[in-house]
């Protein structure tokens, strides 16, 4: 086992996580909990790889993604802005009408065969940095390198300039930002779009980039709901959201790759000699998920941040409160 | 001056309807909820069977086929009931937590965790093999809602001591279980290097109706078990308590406004965890009841889903402990039939798009909608 590489995956491996993450983190700040996340994702998986079999173009696979998953996550906007349900709810059962609908639709995608990918390169100069070069810059799927231009850009986005602020104020007082003249409706149905795209894209970089394929509900593995999760973590910030998103990416490939080597940390590797501790292996990502939660909240309770004031509310134009 | 203006817009030629959407102020009528579930079961069936002549299926016979194969013999729908069985007790699990509004998505977990409490008492052993059916039946019954009260204590203190978000380590709790029970299959209880555990000894098995063919000849093939007994006691206990005792109504304050029920002196944090583990207990009674009236062994896929299906059930149910019985038994006819449709992903779309269009039909239980004329208005 090379540190190097499982480092080098793992980074591959947590741009799906980013993606998502980061998308949530959208739809939050707007005050909408969307926790479709997981079935966007899959629909997304499943409509990049059936798209890139049909044309035989990545790109548009990718394009076919973010669409389908936008527009799946305008059924929970519609259900929880102008119909005022709840989010929970609502966002349950459109992850689960998304794990439906693309196990219906990708029947038989598993076993297609194999399409055009999307392409893997190493960035020069940047690729000769010793170790850093290697783990980032070498090799990686262009996904990987979208990434990270992805996440300062959304940092900037949300905190630095005037839509960013009028997306967080709509997140924490509606009905303020709702004086100001700013659209609460059309600003949340807008975010709640962009986090569906944004979890399409995360389902069309694990289908055509970091693991390709389509494996129906194995595709996601529930990276949906680790996501979900990473966002409490990062506290609605992006930058603390790239930073959980690769610890966790570097993770689940630690466990795939642990149980490779005779020896480990100069010890008889107990994962080597009995494969079955593998399964105990399998629990870590899902149980960090939850030691992260609970390190979130602590930290959250310390530093008296919480989410977005009226997240999981809906707004109501002339109703008392927020 | 403005007279004039609003005589012209009158005159202008307009659609003398439109449809007007106010806030319901009366409580809708007692048929209501009842109405719009219908409405809302009958618009996904639409729906779905958009979908599937979308995929190339003929929706007509998929549904007759659905019927068929679920209700249209006592052989098949006491198979039916099989099914039920699981989703019943998981339907409650999910009713008492969410009347808290806390939600529980764990129940799958739950329900695995239950499966291999049950197992551990045959398979340790912790009885003889010589021990009454009775004395089985209990210990297995006791050891599954304790370890599904375990699975559903964990994420209730994180949520009561650290505020984590019980929806998100509910369901890693889920992925957790599931490698947890292979683990044992794979590695402790397996036979002869298969995926599952040797079959339990006759004395571990629920009784079934099959059983009592001997004295009553048409109950032959019959495979309802005693869990169904379990399902329908679960659910008057949990209406009891839900209803008729202080600690529901500890519960339904705390859902309805749990600021209300801070100011009443009633511990929130407190009710987190025992809902959680009463939660939890009848979620792994669920598994417990499937692995020994059913299964009758330790395998992996013990469940289609019975944890995320339980969550539609109690929805659709609006809660209600014996309107749960009545539609896990129709949504264990869609999972009785799902198996043989295909493609196979029909079933968990469908619930999908129930659950959907249940919630967006709620939005008519808080507003009323009507189509006024024009000129009513003026």
């Amino acid at each position: 086992m090379d540190l190097l590489i499982v480092l080098q995956a793992g980074v591959a491996s947590g741009t799906v996580l980013l993606f998502a993450t980061i998308g949530e983190i959208f739809s939050e700040r707007s005050g909408v909990l969307n926790l479709g996340v997981e079935g966007m994702m899959l629909i997304g998986a499943m409509a990049a790889f059936s798209t890139a079999l049909k044309t035989g173009n990545p790109w548009l696979g990718v394009l076919v993604a973010m669409l389908a998953g936008g527009l799946v996550s305008q059924i929970h906007a519609f259900i929880s802005i102008t119909l005022q349900a709840d989010q929970v709810v609502s966002g349950l059962s459109v992850s689960f009408l998304g794990t439906g609908l693309s196990l219906v639709l990708g029947e038989g995608l598993s076993k297609a065969g194999t399409v055009s990918l999307l392409p893997n390169f190493s960035i020069p100069l940047l690729s000769q940095i010793p170790l850093i070069g290697k783990i980032f810059f070498t090799n990686q799927s262009i996904m990987v390198y979208i990434g990270y231009l992805f996440f300062p850009l959304c940092w900037y986005f949300i905190t630095r300039t005037r839509p960013g602020m009028h997306l967080r104020a709509v997140g924490e007082f509606p009905s303020a930002a709702d004086a100001l003249g700013i659209n609460v409706y059309r600003t949340r149905y807008g975010y709640v779009f962009v986090g569906g795209m944004l979890a399409g894209l995360a389902g069309a970089t694990i289908s055509l980039a970091i693991s390709p394929g389509w494996f129906s509900e194995l595709t996601t593995a529930g990276q949906g709901w680790i996501a979900v999760g990473l966002v409490i973590f990062a506290q609605w910030d992006p930058l603390r959201a790239a930073t959980g998103s690769y610890i966790f990416g570097a993770l689940r490939r630690l466990v795939l790759d642990i149980q490779g080597p005779t020896m480990l940390l100069g010890a008889r590797n107990p994962f080597y000699y009995n494969p079955y501790y593998g399964f105990f292996l399998q629990m870590i990502p899902y149980a960090f998920t939850i030691i992260v939660l609970i390190l979130g909240s602590r930290e959250a309770m310390r530093k008296r941040i919480g989410a977005p004031a009226a997240l999981g509310l809906p707004y109501i134009r002339g109703q008392r409160g927020l | 001056m403005s007279e004039t203006t609003s005589s012209q817009t009158s005159q202008r030629k307009r659609f003398p309807y439109k449809i007007q959407i106010e806030p319901r102020l009366k409580e809708a009528p007692k048929w209501y909820p009842f109405a719009l579930s219908l409405g809302a079961i009958l618009l996904s069936l639409l729906i779905v069977a958009g979908v599937i002549s979308l995929v190339g299926g003929n929706p007509w016979k998929t549904y007759q086929h659905i019927a068929k194969a679920s209700f249209g013999s006592l052989g098949v729908f006491s198979d039916t009931m099989v099914k039920a069985i699981p989703l019943m007790l998981i339907g409650l699990a999910c009713s008492l937590a969410f009347r808290m509004r806390l939600w529980n998505i764990g129940a799958e977990g739950q329900f695995y965790l239950g499966a291999f409490g049950a197992s551990a008492v045959v398979l340790t052993p912790l009885l003889p093999e010589t021990a009454p059916k009775w004395v089985y039946i209990l210990y297995m019954a006791i050891a599954g809602m304790a370890l599904g009260a375990i699975w559903g204590f964990i994420p209730g203190f994180l949520k009561a001591k650290f505020n984590v978000n019980e929806i998100i380590s509910t369901l890693m709790m889920n992925y957790i279980a599931v490698a947890w029970n292979n683990y044992f299959i794979y590695a402790i209880w397996t036979e002869g290097g298969f995926q599952m555990s040797k079959m339990f000894p006759k004395v571990a098995w629920l009784p079934r109706l099959t059983d009592f063919a001997s004295k009553f000849k048409p109950l032959a093939g019959l495979t309802t078990h005693l869990g169904l007994v379990f399902a329908v006691l679960a659910a008057v206990v949990i209406w009891l308590i839900l209803y008729r005792s202080r600690w529901g109504y500890e519960i339904r304050l705390i859902g309805d406004n749990p600021r209300a029920a801070e100011y009443a002196g009633i511990s929130i944090k407190r009710n987190v965890v025992w809902v959680m583990m009463l939660s939890g207990a009848l979620a792994g009674l669920a598994g417990m009841s499937e692995i020994t009236g059913v299964v009758h062994r330790l395998q992996g896929a013990i469940s289609p889903g019975y944890g995320f299906t339980g969550i539609i059930v109690a929805w659709l149910a609006k809660l209600n402990p014996f309107a749960v019985i009545l539609v896990a038994i129709l949504f264990g006819a869609l999972i009785l039939a799902g198996r043989e449709i295909q493609p196979s992903g029909i079933p968990k779309m469908v619930q999908g798009i129930i659950l959907v269009s249940l919630i967006a039909s709620d939005f008519f239980m808080r507003y009323k909608i009507s189509i006024v004329r024009r000129a009513e208005e003026e």
